[in-house]
């Protein structure tokens, strides 16, 4: 009788693995559509990623290059002279300019009848650059020169298409004629378009000098306020996060400074800009516009992004490594120091390249502590200039830019945004080998 | 039979996680030079109560434990006690392999170092070799002591275990299941490095396999549901049980 009831189990016919069962089939489809699902999320991203990286590049590529005339000319100390005994000595020196820039198109074979103005319509004050650059190397004089003039900015964006001809209204600024000289000085090849070093090295420039605009003050702005926020927000974020998760007791306390910590990460950054003001400036009276006080407000901003990094990270060391260290008799502050941090120590550098890369980004509590991007008109001299001097940061500076009315400005912008990722890029990097270097210590 | 020292004195002894009472009112003499084993079916409070010894249970947040334990007559839960000197005199052995992700020679050298029980590089060389020979390990890791200790297998990671307790020379080593992962070899080899840790220290082993029990100890104490139902020689244990719980479970009907 047992044998009969035992065997009924086995009277369903025998089935190939081979053959898939209906339940199988369905759970295999189930993973397929998930799968694709993924991959549909995933290229949706890339392209998106694709289509942003693009813009980028096209909006911004112009700013790394500018329009330079190069005249070569030799100036003797009787030029000078004469020139200096003038009531208008840049105009003299003007002038010398314009005859060697005349030779230099007649030899080419092109002869045009030129109205000075129009030099100075399309490369600036050429008289007095030229007057400094004399009074600044007096041994250069009677010696070939190359100057390098950067042309205006309507002529870059003339020349890449932005702006024709039509579009062009006789002004102070430009005259249709001189977009003839613009073609004769491109056909000739003295007008050229050359690497714009003043855009990755200037600082910020008027409103009416798109040319001379320059991101590099506001790039050492955000390196001196990133060291602040680093060297501020990575100690004290891992302290405060160790005594919570290792240390502290379990109680109400406790638990209100947890979801307190928690609410912070989720506050606007507009707010921390605003705290900043009334505590950092109005009360302890520290200057305005610097680093220091910037990199203070977004050590704060950053605090919570790692305190909770940290804590999930150390949360996931695993509990039989503390048993282990305490059980050869370490003390809690040894086995979290010899053992826990260093498992830690991946995610804890994770979330802090994750909260200084937003610190980075952040313009509006900057904006708040007079951190706008016209301050940035030099670089600081020196470490403690650095920090206590006015100067903005990359994200304000692009923010100033592309709120301006000229056009010009605005592939200044999306420039600014190139060196800024540049910079977020290398930050990246930093952070990986590290990490690396942890991750190797198993 | 001559007559040993007491190391440990427990005396209704409580523990409980939470509302849950793990360990129900237990008195037990654990004495000195000899190896005492902990027997019972599988969540019987063995592991919790090993645990009251090193006072390991203070890292669980929800475990009280109540009672008087003593340690060569001192109370080891005195408020002036400090658990992590008490623990470098009682190690201990994990039920579960917990190597430390770092080196083989990192493993068992980091309590000497921490107790400064190596005064030079050679000292500790010296330490090291020791107690993995004394874990039967040394012949298989000799040349690859700076590879992970938790690249070993499971049974190496648990002698690994082993040689790390030792190294710091305890005056009472805990076991919790210590050979629960280990084939007969190494078996025997830990039994002997047991018999051989007896000359000096207390060890109280705790096992799943009657067989060991009765081979290495010479007192079985026998858990139940939280009580302690029966501790008395090993022999008298297996030969004659006076509990029929005892009984039963040695003879394999309850567990
Ligand atoms: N951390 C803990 N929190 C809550 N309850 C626990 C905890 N650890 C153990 N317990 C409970 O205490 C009782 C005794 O557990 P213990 O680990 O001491 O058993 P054991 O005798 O060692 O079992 P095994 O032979 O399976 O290792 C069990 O009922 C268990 O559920
Ligand atoms: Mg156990």
């Amino acid at each position: 009788m047992t044998n009969a009831s035992l065997n009924t189990g086995g009277e369903a016919p025998k089935r190939s693995l081979r053959a898939q069962d209906a339940l199988t089939k369905r759970r295999n489809a189930a993973e397929r559509r998930f799968k694709a699902y993924g991959m549909a999320a995933i290229a949706v991203g890339l392209f998106f990623l694709a289509v942003l990286a693009v813009s980028i590049v096209r909006s911004g590529a112009p700013a790394f290059t500018r329009t330079v005339v190069e005249v070569e000319l030799t100036v003797s100390p009787a030029d000078i002279d004469a020139a200096e005994s003038q009531l208008f000595k840049t105009k003299a020196y003007q002038d010398l300019f314009v005859a060697a820039l005349d030779r230099q198109l007649t030899n080419n074979g092109v002869e045009v009848a030129f109205d000075p103005k129009a030099i100075e319509r399309l490369l600036g004050k050429v008289g007095s650059t030229m007057r400094e650059f004399y009074q600044a190397n007096p041994a250069k004089v009677g010696k070939p020169v190359k100057f390098e003039l950067a042309a205006a900015s309507r002529v870059d964006r003339y020349l890449n298409g932005e702006l024709t001809r039509d579009a062009i209204q006789d002004s102070r600024f430009m005259m249709k004629t001189d977009l003839d000289l613009v073609d004769v000085m491109v056909d000739t090849g003295v007008m050229k378009s050359s690497f714009n070093w003043t855009f990755i090295t200037g600082a910020d420039s008027g409103v009416d000098n798109p040319g001379g605009a320059g991101i590099g003050a506001s790039v050492v702005g955000s390196f001196f306020m990133m060291l602040v926020v680093l060297v501020l927000s990575l100690p004290i974020g891992v302290a405060a996060s160790i005594y919570l998760e290792e240390f502290a007791p379990q109680n109400r306390f406790t638990d209100l400074i947890e979801v307190n910590i928690s609410n912070l990460a989720a506050v606007p950054s507009i707010v921390f800009g605003i705290l900043g003001l009334a505590v950092f400036i109005q009360f302890m009276h520290l200057p305005q516009s610097a680093p220091l006080v910037g990199g203070l407000v977004l050590t704060l901003m950053t605090l919570p992004t790692i305190i909770i990094s940290t804590r999930a990270s150390l949360k996931a060391v695993p509990p039989s490594i503390r048993d282990a260290a305490l059980g050869v008799g370490a003390s809690k502050m040894q086995s979290v120091f010899h053992h826990v941090l260093p498992l830690a120590m991946p995610g804890i550098l994770t979330g802090t390249i994750i909260g200084l890369a937003q610190a980075l980004g952040e313009t509006a509590p900057l904006l708040l502590i007079g951190m706008v991007g016209f301050v940035a008109r030099g670089y600081p001299d020196g470490v403690v200039s650095g920090f206590v001097d006015p100067n903005s940061a990359m994200p304000a500076q692009i923010y100033t830019w592309a709120a301006r009315a000229d056009a010009s400005f605005y592939e200044k912008a999306w420039g600014g945004i190139i060196v800024l990722l540049a910079f977020l890029l290398t930050m990246n990097i930093i952070a990986i080998i590290l990490r690396r270097r942890f991750e190797r210590r198993w | 039979m001559d007559q040993k020292d007491i190391k440990f004195r427990c005396h209704g002894v409580q523990v409980y996680y939470g509302d849950t009472h793990a360990i129900k009112d237990v008195d037990v003499d654990i004495e000195d030079k000899t190896v005492t084993a902990f027997i019972g079916p599988s969540g019987c409070g063995k592991s919790t109560f090993l645990r009251c010894l090193n006072r390991m249970n203070d890292t669980i947040a929800s475990c009280r434990v109540e009672g008087d334990i003593r340690l060569d007559d001192e109370d080891i839960y005195h408020r002036d006690v400090d658990p992590v000197q008490l623990r470098a005199k009682v190690g201990m052995v994990f039920q579960k392999p917990n190597p430390f992700p770092k080196s083989i020679y990192d493993n068992v050298a980091y309590g000497p170092k921490i107790h400064g029980l190596a005064k030079n590089k050679a000292g500790l060389d010296e330490i090291v070799e020791k107690s993995l020979r004394r874990a039967a390990l040394w012949d298989e890791v000799k040349d690859r002591l700076d590879t992970p200790g938790t690249g070993l297998s499971g049974g190496q990671q648990q002698r690994l275990c082993i040689a790390r307790a030792v190294a710091t020379e305890p005056e009472v080593l805990l076991m919790d299941e210590p050979c629960s992962a280990l084939d007969p070899i190494a078996t025997a080899q830990v039994e002997e490095l047991i018999d051989e840790l007896k000359q000096r220290f207390s060890v109280v082993i705790v096992t799943h396999s009657m067989q060991q029990a009765a081979r290495v100890s010479q007192k079985t104490a026998f858990f139940h549901l939280g009580n302690l139902v029966e501790y008395d020689d090993t022999n008298s244990i297996f030969t004659n049980p006076q509990d029929p719980r005892t009984e039963s479970y040695i003879t394999g009907r309850i567990g």
